[in-house]
């Protein structure tokens, strides 16, 4: 399956690019599409704390994914 | 009305946007750029936004503050990209039916919105640039 990572501020810093494209076995989860984040993107594995959101909803390590989700690397927030 | 944009903010636009003819009392956050930052000199900020899932969230927070108060309308502009000190980065108007919980409200809408709204700030002072992590 196909998915979209969205990467934020420092993350998107760290990557060097505000979206990346990951193929994933059938039935993968989060933390696979992070393990091929880090493996694709070493600097990736600067980041230390962030949440996860699958398709606009905070989610973690655990969750499934779907073809065509899109996943984000949410870095602490600092707004207002 | 709940937007992100990259405009100036209309104050004015967004405070009679909470208005409500059962309502009495409207109470107003606004946030600025302070010009000091654990103890350096801001020169300017830069904000940054997921903006849909930013929206989804202020609504996810409208319906909290609704359940625990008698809140009838919010209206929320929040601002990316780059605040000079002195610029509006986030309004907040909150309308209730009599003043006591408005405050209360407006004061849960904008501390929630530090917790959970992915929006990210990056303070530019004299010796550098820093994406804030700690919520502030």
């Amino acid at each position: 399956m196909k998915i979209t990572v969205k990467l934020f501020a420092i993350g998107r810093d760290l990557v060097g690019k505000n979206e990346v494209d990951l193929t994933l076995p059938d039935n993968a989860v989060v933390q696979q599409a992070l393990d091929q984040l880090n493996t694709e993107y070493p600097k990736f594995r600067e980041l230390t704390t962030y949440m996860i959101a699958v398709n606009m909803e905070y989610a973690d390590k655990s969750t499934r994914l779907n073809d065509g989700d899109e996943l984000a690397i949410i870095p602490p927030v600092s707004g207002g | 009305m709940i937007e992100i944009t990259s405009e100036p903010i209309n104050v004015q636009k967004v405070v009679t946007a909470a208005y409500r003819d059962d309502c009495g009392a409207v109470d107003v956050f606004i946030g600025t750029v302070r010009n000091h930052s654990r103890g350096k000199d801001i020169t300017r900020l830069e904000y940054e936004a997921y903006p849909e899932m930013a929206v989804k969230m202020i609504q996810r927070i409208i319906d909290e503050a609704e359940k625990k108060w008698p809140v009838k309308k919010v209206a929320v502009s929040h601002r990316t990209g780059v605040l000079k000190i002195g610029d509006i980065a986030v309004v907040i108007a909150v309308a209730t039916p009599h003043r006591r919980e408005s405050f209360a409200a407006c004061q849960y809408i904008i501390d929630r919105l530090k917790e959970i709204v992915p929006i990210w700030k990056k303070e530019i002072a004299t010796d550098g640039e820093t994406w804030i992590d700690d919520h502030a």
